[in-house]
């Protein structure tokens, strides 16, 4: 189950920043995570430290609530920028069923990313400061025009969107953010399950043995380290932000 | 516990004073008869009190988890059926069935066990009728035909999941610092993933645009899809947050699912219980 979700496997990032991530997740885990960062390896695999935010030049994502606002947001704006590059630039061949899938899903998440923004802002009554910045993307060598590559990272990113905010929802004190929550990670898994049936059309693949297990049921469920070293590992995202206060 | 006590606490006097919307859904209809119309007025509500299930029980996520195991019995049964019927085509109807017929009876076992953990008894399965009096023949015993039987078939599985997404959706609040909380958010996410799937299998979207029921859905299941049309989520209207596509009604009230209150579920699903 894990697998999918950590491994996009037709990208090949820049090695060395991945290996970094990885050794850097594995040394902060506990404290946080640093998801992607420059070459700069300070503070790296040591002790936690006791400040909430130990490098203030690196955006932390906060805690409570507003953590987890901006922890949606950040994977909000990477759905919604992946997107934007597949329907600015359709494969070949895109058939005409899978042109209207990724076309909603660009506008849905783009619909969720400026809402994140928005709502985040006011939550923090305007201060800028506390809202995650408007991150950079890199996608490696991922081949935008070639239909398996596309929609095997939209199948992950979806997949990961739908565990993320299902661990997240129990770090949510506010009912109406959990409400708000749950009205978006309904629309990922329904996403989810359309990418998953266009990849294995006519198979199970659409709630499958891979993401959902047969002895309970229940879809997958992964804490924000867990995601963004996924994520981190993907190389998709080059601003660094740190989630030292999140679990 | 008593099936008819558990849904009687989620009447109130909405529901008492005979709510438009509801009795709507079913007097629109033109295929149902009158018998459906009399299954369909809430169980017990001119007899039984209507805090039954409050007196008798707990704490908000075990009324909660009980509406969810109510709502598993449903699917877990109709999709038993609808398997045993032969009304199913083989290739992806049938593989699509039996893969979410696994889920729904893993969701009822889980819940069980889990109400059993916390040491409350679980709601007990009801009777179910899913030609709600006569409306429907999914599973071609009345003779309706296999096309036509599989048609319904269709329809109420969409009007199923589509239910649960926001049944489910609806009680997140009620399991709010509860252990419950994370496995009911990955049930939710799974009835989601099949309603897009048997929305999909019915050449619809698999996300739900406006508070549109979709092409060949009966009347009757408007009330699934009623207050989907909802734009402003918390307190921001997303259709002002741009001027191009991605701001439409149309995308705006796809990205949000809407949640169901407890009572709006109740109602749903008691089109399709028999009342002892």
């Amino acid at each position: 189950m894990r697998k999918s979700i950590v491994k996009v496997e037709p990208v090949k990032k820049a090695t060395n920043r991945r290996q970094f991530l990885k050794l850097g997740g594995m040394g902060v885990v506990g404290a946080g995570l640093l998801v992607a960062c420059s070459n700069d390896d300070n503070g790296m695999g040591m002790m936690p430290d006791p400040d909430p935010n130990p490098n203030p030049d690196i955006f932390d994502l906060g805690q409570g609530d507003l953590g987890v606002l901006n922890y949606a947001y950040a994977l909000e704006q990477l759905e919604a920028d992946f997107y934007t590059k597949v329907v600015n630039s359709f494969y070949g061949n895109i058939s005409d069923e899978e042109m209207q899938v990724l076309t909603d899903l660009y506008y849905h998440e783009v619909n969720h990313r400026d809402f994140f923004k928005t709502a985040i802002t006011a939550a923090v009554d305007g201060n800028t400061d506390l809202v995650l910045p408007t991150l950079e993307f890199d996608y490696g060598d991922l081949d935008f025009n070639n239909r398996e590559q596309v929609l095997t990272t939209a199948s992950v990113l979806e997949d990961t969107g739908v565990a993320a905010y299902n661990g997240a929802g129990r770090l949510i004190s506010d009912p109406g953010y959990l409400l708000l929550a749950g009205k978006i990670v309904s629309v990922e898994a329904r996403h989810a399950s359309a990418i998953r049936t266009l990849l294995n059309p006519g198979s199970a693949d659409f709630a499958g043995d891979d993401y959902v297990t047969t002895d309970t049921g229940l879809a997958a469920a992964l804490n924000p380290s867990e995601v963004l070293a996924a994520v981190g590992d993907t190389g998709f995202i080059t601003t660094p932000f740190t989630a030292n206060n999140l679990p | 516990m008593d099936i008819i006590k558990f849904l009687d606490g989620f009447t109130n006097e909405t529901l008492l004073e005979g709510k438009p919307s509801r009795r709507d859904m079913f007097g629109t209809l033109g295929s149902l008869g009158k018998k459906a119309m009399l299954s369909a007025i809430p169980f017990g509500l001119a007899t039984m009190p209507i805090k039954t299930f409050a007196q008798d029980s707990g704490s908000d996520p075990v009324s909660a988890l009980q509406l969810a195991l109510t709502l598993e019995y449903l699917e877990d049964e109709f999709y038993d059926l609808a398997l045993q019927s032969g009304v199913l085509p083989s290739g992806r109807p049938e593989t699509v069935y039996m893969q979410i017929s696994k889920h729904e009876q893993a969701h009822v076992d889980f819940l069980i066990a889990g109400l059993e953990g916390a040491g409350v008894t679980p709601v007990e399965k009801p009777t179910f009728d899913f030609t709600a009096g006569g409306a429907f023949d999914p599973f071609n015993d009345n003779g309706v035909g296999q096309e036509t039987a599989y048609a319904q078939l269709l329809a109420l599985a969409q009007a199923f999941e589509d239910t649960g997404v926001r049944a489910y959706k609806g009680q997140a609040g009620n399991l709010l610092g509860s252990d419950f909380l994370t496995p009911a958010l990955q049930i939710h996410a799974v009835e989601a993933m099949h309603a897009s799937e048997v929305r999909r299998l019915r050449d619809l979207k698999g996300w739900i645009t406006n508070n549109e029921r979709g092409a060949g859905m009966p009347e009757a299941t408007q009330a699934v899809y009623n207050g989907e049309e909802n734009v402003v989520q918390g307190g921001v209207d997303v259709t002002t947050l741009g001027n191009d596509a991605p701001f439409s009604m149309e995308a705006s009230t796809e990205a949000y699912d809407e949640a169901l209150s407890g009572d709006d579920a109740v109602a749903i699903a008691s089109l399709f219980i028999v009342s002892e």
